[in-house]
């Protein structure tokens, strides 16, 4: 037991000692969790417009003050004229143009009907159609409230159900969750585990008194508890600093996350003991593990989006399974039995790359 | 020795690294072609010393010229007519011997015709004709070290500084490898070398020990053997290196 | 000029022989260009809506035919309990539960006036954003032809419409794939050529090999333009397969400006790229370490470049964050010129302060560089 607690403390003191990997590991969660919460956010506001308007009377003004009065726009300038508004979207910021008609007003007046027209910068699909939405639900706003009553208005009400001000947060906390826990682990472990094999101590400690297992599970214990550290970490910066609020159990919360952890380092520990140098294990964890990581865990990228073969292997990666409990059991407070299916498929996991790694140790010894 | 003339000269050499004096005001003179010993303990200081000799560090005190240059101003001068070869492997793993000949031949200045002379030259010279073409790494530990001194002199370098070229080396290759030194040195090449074999320093024609960044002695083996009545010098180096207050790092 | 030949042909003997970078340089922009805009398609579609409808009048029919209609949409469930509806949220089986209450269709002839019920799930921002606006569009125009249906035929003169008519330039498909591909291929070449600047530099520096070129005659500036050199090719090489190979023939992007710009740019910021990947290598002394870092401002730079969230939309401490990244002003020019044809004159603000960078690190890479060999 000494032996073993020597074992960890000297795990300890290499990770300590080198500042920059600790950067990573602590540094990156951090800067993650601030700019998502404060700086990323989906909400489209701010958006620079220019308008056009050949009337300028009275109800365009109005309307003008509408828009600009909303959140959602600023006013760059106004244009003279249509063909000045193709520059103005090449010199950049311009995301939308609005064009109203000369005599405006009197069309309106004499009934003869009008029509005001919204040029979106489609380069950025997504934006166009929120701004044109946005856009012309002000007119009809102003419409409605100015033309007098409309006959059968149908207004909507949506209701923004566990994120009610669209803040990046609640998808991306549980997001940055499961890959830092998942990279941490698998490029920690396997990248120290290979530098003892480069530096030859490897043989060294498995010709010690100790037994392989409890060698190899040393080297996986730091990692384990710099993990939940980590955890602790981004629960707390949530908390404190996003306002966000944990619904469910956090008990279960970490149970589930000490399952993911161990999922990973046996990942790691796979990885390594497939490779010799640290180079090709960096390689591997980061090529082959980050991207997909990233993509397939379901907070950066929509997946039911994507094309039927990615979406199947998306069920590989561990850290997706992981997302869904932890959106489940944080954000919107559900309990285990929503989740023992997840689960499950992260035991049944482990349990896989337990024995691939287990069976492949044994054959390195022999 | 044939002439006197000094191509190594420093006066109260000194570099402090906060309170850490690593190399403590040393004075000594290398003359043209001899093989100078430049012996001490770990953390005597000598890697410090060579370094800045090679322009690699600036000195915190003291005047030293190394082929008539200053080691202040004119480094650049002093890196044309100094070979070095460090203790680490330092040359390209991932290329072949004459890739490595040529490149290093090139950054000297050789033209295209001296490189191919030279490295046929040196394959041949070296036995190497069977693995020229193969990678660097995969050649043994004995072969690279020779090979890596060849390129240090492949310019005819007036001082060639050797830092413990030949660590990790069986017998019968450092004898080899010291069959060079003296063909180099044959060519009117100064030779500065560090060494931890003592039977190593035996062939040196004069031989400097520091001790906690000082010289504590500087003559030939003999003279120094003589001095300590030691039959060999390692029991003079133990001698000297007893009092040291540093310990090896 | 001879020194250089040298250091360079040197480089390049390096690169082509390790077959591990060569497939990185080669293998993994292609498959990433491939798979990355596949997967970081953010077009909403497939949202699934679940309809509680207490009414079952002809109204709330016809409106959740206009809503299947479209292709956005996919009704998943259809119930007159929202209490049964509601866990559909928790099993994410529907992003957005409409309601149509009871009586809707009576009291809409009889008031004038009703409201409909939008509940979203907004765990995703994004999604939900876009998708209550799209089915507020829907209904909007379900609206409108209620009333050219029904209040004509009652010949009731009142209304006077202000039409809204939308035209999408420059991507009227709204093929999100346009607008991510071009930021994606900024975001290769960057990894690429940081990442291989640092590491490689570093290297040396861990090997022992610098030692070496450092007591030769070559001159500091001649042995980081031998690094930065090579690396400034691939950057290029990276970037044209892009452009040339896979943006054009797998999804049909042809740059509307012109590609001299394009590079000309390119050129630049390849230069303050490199200066980044110079910068860190001179803080680190083991390839871990130079990962970790490079890894660390990359996270950063990607998440702060607009490649996946609105500039516009950041706080202004952020958006001073995003000014000072340059991969935000290449992902700016890129689809600027790219997409909507920007000349020079549009971009000549963005050139300047890609020159300023490329000074600017540079310069600093090279002054810690001599301290630290000083």
């Amino acid at each position: 037991m000494k032996q073993f607690l020597s074992f960890i403390s000297k795990e300890f003191h290499h990770v300590f000692r080198d500042r920059k990997t600790l950067l990573l590991l602590f540094g990156m969660p951090v800067a993650q969790i601030v700019l998502f919460g404060f700086a990323l956010t989906n909400e489209i506001k701010n958006s620079k417009i220019v308008i056009c308007d050949y009337s300028k009377d009275a109800v365009t003004q109005k309307i003008i003050e509408k828009i600009e009065a909303s959140n959602y726009f600023e006013i760059e300038k106004s244009l003279k004229s249509d063909k000045e508004i193709e520059s103005a979207f090449k010199a950049g910021d311009i995301k939308l143009a609005i064009i109203f008609p000369s005599q405006f007003q009197q069309d309106i007046m004499r009934g003869t009907g009008t029509k005001i027209q919204i040029v979106a910068d489609a380069s950025d699909p997504n934006t166009a159609t929120t701004l044109t939405n946005y856009a012309s639900g002000i007119i009809r706003d102003y419409q409605s409230e100015n033309g007098g009553m409309l006959p059968m208005t149908i207004g909507t009400n949506p209701r923004m159900i566990y994120n009610p001000e669209l803040k990046g947060s609640t998808n991306f906390v549980p997001g940055v969750m499961a890959l830092v826990l998942m990279l941490i682990c698998v490029l920690m472990t396997s990248a120290s585990i290979v530098r003892e094999k480069e530096n030859g101590t490897m043989e060294i400690l498995l010709v010690s008194p100790m037994n392989p297992m409890l060698v190899i599970i040393s080297k996986a214990i730091p990692y384990f508890i710099l993990s939940l550290i980590n955890l602790v970490v981004i629960l707390l910066l949530s908390v404190f600093l996003l306002d966000m609020e944990i619904k469910g159990s956090l008990l279960l919360l970490f149970a589930e996350s000490a399952l993911l952890i161990i999922t990973a380092l046996c990942l790691g520990l796979l990885i390594s003991n497939s490779t010799n140098s640290q180079q090709s294990a960096m390689i591997i964890s980061l090529m082959g593990l980050l991207l997909p990581t990233m993509m397939f865990t379901g907070f950066m990228f929509p997946l039911e989006n994507m094309p039927r073969p990615l979406q199947i292997i998306s069920n590989l990666v561990p850290s997706k399974w992981y997302y869904i409990i932890v959106k489940n059991v944080m954000i919107k407070g559900l309990g285990f039995s929503y989740i023992w299916k997840e689960t499950l498929v992260l035991v049944a996991m482990t349990m896989v790359l337990l024995l691939l790694s287990f069976k492949n140790f044994k054959i390195r010894l022999a | 020795m044939m002439t006197k003339e000094v191509v190594i000269k420093t006066e109260k050499l000194t570099k402090r690294f906060g309170d850490f004096i690593a190399t403590n005001e040393i004075s000594f003179d290398v003359y043209s072609g001899e093989i100078f010993g430049f012996l001490g303990a770990n953390g005597a200081g000598k890697t410090t010393a060579m370094s800045m000799l090679c322009g690699l560090l600036t000195p915190s005190s003291g005047n030293a010229t190394v082929a008539g240059y200053d080691i202040y101003k004119q480094t650049e001068k002093i890196k044309k007519n100094i070979g070095y070869m460090s203790q680490k492997f330092s040359l390209y793993e991932d290329l072949t011997p004459r890739e490595n000949i040529r490149f290093f031949g090139g950054i000297y200045g050789l033209s295209d015709k001296e490189i191919r002379e030279k490295s046929g030259r040196l394959i041949e010279q070296l036995g190497l004709a069977s693995e020229a073409d193969k990678l660097v790494v995969s050649l043994p530990l004995g072969w690279k070290q020779k090979l890596a001194f060849s390129v240090a002199i492949i310019h005819e370098p007036k001082i060639v500084f050797l830092d413990e070229p030949t660590g990790g080396v069986d017998p019968v290759t450092r004898r080899q490898f010291w069959e060079l030194i003296y063909d180099a040195s044959d060519r009117g090449i100064t030779i500065f070398v560090t060494t931890h074999y003592m039977d190593e320093a035996e062939y040196c024609n004069r031989i400097s020990m520091m001790v906690d960044g000082v010289i504590k002695e500087l003559d030939s083996p003999a003279n120094l053997k003589e001095k300590y009545k030691a039959a060999t010098m390692d029991e003079v180096f133990f001698e000297l290196a007893r009092g040291a207050v540093r310990k090896a790092d | 000029m001879r020194t250089l030949r040298f250091l360079l042909q040197k480089e390049f003997r390096q690169i082509f022989r390790n077959t591990t970078i060569l497939r990185m340089i080669i293998a993994v922009p292609i498959i990433q260009l491939l798979i990355l805009p596949l997967a970081a398609d953010f077009e909403i579609k497939n949202i699934n809506v679940a309809v509680v409808d207490q009414d079952n009048s002809s109204f709330s029919k016809k409106l959740i035919e206009k809503i299947s209609a479209s292709n956005y949409f996919h009704i998943t469930s259809w119930s007159s309990s929202f209490e049964k509806t509601y866990p559909l949220f928790e099993n994410d089986k529907a992003d957005l539960i409409l309601e149509i209450p009871a009586h809707f269709e009576r009291d809409l002839v009889r008031e004038n006036h009703q409201q409909l019920f939008m509940a979203v799930n907004a765990i995703n921002g994004t999604k939900a954003l876009v998708g209550s606006s799209y089915l507020t569009g829907i209904i909007r125009d379900f609206n409108g032809d209620l009333r050219m249906q029904y209040v004509q035929q009652t010949a009731n003169a009142q209304i006077v419409p202000i039409e809204i008519s939308s035209v999408n330039w420059y991507n009227p498909l709204m093929n999100y794939r346009f607008f991510m591909v071009p930021g994606i291929l900024v975001v290769l070449v960057t990894m690429v050529g940081s990442y291989m600047c640092a590491l490689n530099i570093v290297k040396e520096k861990e090997v022992g090999t610098i030692e070496q070129i450092n007591v030769t005659p070559i001159k500091k500036h001649q042995f980081i333009l031998g690094k930065l050199i090579p690396f400034w090719l691939i950057g290029n090489f990276v970037f044209s397969v892009g452009l040339w190979v896979i943006a054009r023939f797998v999804y049909g992007i042809i740059p509307l400006g012109s590609i001299g710009l394009l590079y000309a740019f390119l050129a630049v910021y390849l230069v303050a790229l490199l200066g980044i990947g110079l910068l860190v290598s001179t803080y680190s002394s083991t390839q871990q370490q130079a990962m970790s870092l490079a890894f660390f401002l990359m996270m950063i730079f990607m998440l702060m470049s607009g490649l996946f969230t609105p500039v516009d939309s950041m706080p202004e401490w952020a958006k001073w964050i995003a000014r000072a990244n340059p991969v935000t002003y290449f992902i700016e020019v890129v689809r600027m010129v790219i997409l909507k044809g920007s000349g020079f004159k549009d971009i000549s603000k963005h050139f300047l302060v890609m020159a300023g960078f490329a000074v600017f690190f540079n310069s600093w890479a090279v002054i810690n560089y001599r301290k630290r060999s000083g």
